[in-house]
């Protein structure tokens, strides 16, 4: 056992640090009034090589194991969630599929640009009719020549807008559908037939853009197939489950700011003469609130330590999306609470992060459909 | 163009300052950083390698840390370092290190010495300056611009009501004040790239110092926190009475007019 943070990866939290609390946070309320990304932000991400986290060295990466993927993550949590969010989808779902499963071809093709950032990656999954059931899917692909056709509709997918490499699952075998039917391609914004359309008005994330995007007889050269034709659900699956614990790591960083913001405002924040910190009230928020941020890291830690392993982690990382995004959700409401009127503020970034993190519930596999996988997984080892 | 930049190690600017028992400032559990002017220092010796090509030597006096902001500095961009320790030593002053650092000066290839204009714990902006002193060099304090060609520095400085323009030959040692850059940050690819690059670590004795010639020349006889400062007073009421009531109390309380 050993619980040490190496120094390098210490130093990159700190640099990650410095650019959050400094840079981001000095546009924070810009980000949130113009629902825009100041484009010398990601300029700067793409500058600290942000983007290319998960990318091997090879292609021009950091190649940083799943581990010391979650430790950055977590340091970036501290920002702006819909900032976060645009780096953290392409590190995660937006480029895991030609990393994890691409040819030579498509790895070189496509991955020195994703890792600098000059590019975007996205995931395109979901459909209207297929959120939770994703087996539901309808875009297809027929293959005619050497080219795949794709017609169908993704919605809901982030940083539609402005990715420009889309990994895209459709449906190749309709009879088969989920198990062989379905394949994953890579498909570029500039493709005859893509387009994208208008952009959702959400709750929060602001910055963070979702779109649908639209094949129209959409041409997909046949190399671009990602892994193997009818293995498109699996590799869905396996693109979702790398995403999860990333996504447990940015809810800890969210946690950790929101412990921070609420500790430091309840020691100069003063009611009946003293500060509220001193209140059995607000101590006990704020011991559970860092008591389960705790256990959600170290959680974290443990699923990401076991992905470096090589060992499955469909129930774990199934856990750790679900417990993490719940522990957020609960910090978040506290940190609210211990701000009073004022975390219900804009001024405040506790509200934005109280609106932010509700989608950390949803997206990325709803934390119900979390739930049935881990006990699915559950009953089958004791099975009887 | 050979640059040799020295950082030091100091306080984070938002440390909490306390006393120990015996009365020092208490190191433990401390956040330390690069001295931000050094930052500065660092960052235009990077700049002035990319333009004109050569290499960037970082050169550190200081405890157990210091290769913590060493190491920043090579994730910047810097070639290699040199940290020598302070093992051995109890007391130290401005001569202490100023001594060390020309001696180990004498044996590098320089030309071009950078520093911060102060570090932000003791604020002495002495050590730059003695160091020149020692090596018999030029020196320009406080700088804003710097420009290097055909062996000489033109170095813009800011002065009461103005700007002055110093012209001084290489090899010099510069000073930087704030608004002479923005520093970078290190890259993730830079802090990877650093621990690969060479770092020296050399004690007092390997530079064939000790005993009375690095003895500190200045002793602190006692630290004491700064008095807490007191309420302010809010005057209420309308402001011509406000404003009566003020230069009361400024004339009967504060009696400063």
């Amino acid at each position: 056992m050993d619980f040490h943070i190496p120094e390098e990866i210490l130093d990159m939290k700190r640099t990650i640090r410095a650019f959050i609390d400094k840079d981001v946070e000095a546009c924070s309320r810009q980000i949130e009034e113009e629902d825009r990304i100041p484009p010398h932000l990601i300029d700067k991400a793409r500058e600290l090589g942000l983007f290319g986290m998960s990318i091997p060295e090879e292609y021009g990466g950091l190649g940083l194991s799943m581990l010391e993927r979650c430790l950055l993550l977590e340091e970036l949590g501290r920002a702006n969630m819909g900032f976060v969010t645009y780096i953290a989808a392409h590190v995660g779902i937006g480029t895991t599929g030609i990393v994890e499963l691409g040819s030579e071809e498509l790895k070189k093709k496509y991955l020195p640009a994703l890792a600098s950032g000059e590019k975007l990656g996205a995931f395109a999954l979901t459909e209207p009719d297929a959120g939770s059931d994703a087996t539901n899917i309808k875009t297809t692909a027929v293959l005619k020549g050497d080219k795949w056709i794709l017609n169908g509709r993704k919605h809901f997918i982030t940083n539609a807008p402005e990715a420009d490499v889309f990994t895209v699952i459709a449906v190749t075998d309709r009879e088969k559908g989920a198990r062989g039917g379905f394949t994953a391609f890579i498909v570029e914004k500039d493709f005859p037939g893509l387009s994208i359309g208008t952009i959702e008005k959400k709750m929060g994330l602001r910055g963070s853009h979702t779109a649908e995007v639209i094949f129209e007889n959409c041409e997909v050269p046949r190399e671009n197939v990602l892994g193997e034709v009818g293995r498109g659900y699996a590799s869905a699956l396996r693109i979702l489950s790398r995403g999860r614990v990333m996504l447990a790591a940015r809810c800890v960083g969210a946690c950790n700011k929101l412990i921070e913001l609420s500790a430091r405002y309840a020691q100069q924040r003063v009611q009946f003469g003293k500060p509220i910190a001193s209140f059995q009230a607000i101590q006990w928020m704020l011991a559970e609130m860092a008591t389960e941020t705790e256990a959600a890291r170290w959680f974290t830690y443990r699923v990401a330590w076991m992905v470096d392993q090589g060992l499955p982690v469909i129930k774990e990382g199934a856990m750790v999306k679900f417990f993490a995004s719940e522990v957020l959700n609960r910090v978040a409401d506290k940190a609210v609470q211990i701000h009073g009127g004022m975390g219900y503020m804009k001024e405040f970034p506790v509200e934005r992060f109280y609106r932010d993190a509700r989608i950390t519930r949803i997206y990325e596999g709803t934390n119900e459909i979390q739930r049935m996988i881990i006990a699915r997984e559950l009953l089958k080892e004791f099975e009887v | 163009m050979k640059i040799v930049v020295l950082p030091k190690q100091t306080f984070d600017t938002e440390a909490k300052i306390t006393l120990d028992a015996a009365g020092k400032i208490n190191r433990e559990g401390v956040n330390l950083i690069m001295n931000p002017y050094d930052e500065f220092a660092v960052e235009e010796a990077l700049r002035l390698k990319e333009k004109h090509g050569g290499e960037v030597t970082v050169v550190s006096f200081g405890g157990p840390k210091v290769p913590d902001i060493l190491r920043q500095a090579l994730a910047m961009g810097a070639d290699k370092a040199v940290h020598v320790g302070d093992e051995g030593l109890e007391e130290i002053d401005e001569h202490t290190t100023a001594t060390i650092l020309a001696k180990l000066l004498r044996d590098l290839e320089y030309d071009l010495i950078l520093a911060g204009w102060r570090a932000i714990d003791d604020g002495s902006a002495q050590v730059a300056g003695r160091v020149a002193e020692i090596l018999g060099l030029p020196m320009v304090n406080m700088v804003i611009k710097l420009d290097i060609a055909e062996g000489k520095a033109v170095a813009s400085r800011e002065i009461e009501g103005g700007y002055e323009v110093v012209e001084v030959p290489l090899p010099a040692v510069i000073t930087a004040q704030k608004g002479l850059n923005e520093p970078r940050y290190p890259t993730m690819k830079g802090i990877m790239q650093a621990k690969k690059k060479p770092m020296q670590k050399l004690t007092i004795a390997d530079l064939g110092l000790g005993g009375e010639e690095v003895a500190p020349k200045v002793r602190a006889r006692r630290y004491y926190l700064p008095s807490p400062r007191s309420q302010g007073k809010i005057i209420t009421g309308e402001p011509a009475e406000a404003a009566a009531e003020l230069v009361r109390l400024l004339r009967e309380e504060a009696k400063v007019v």
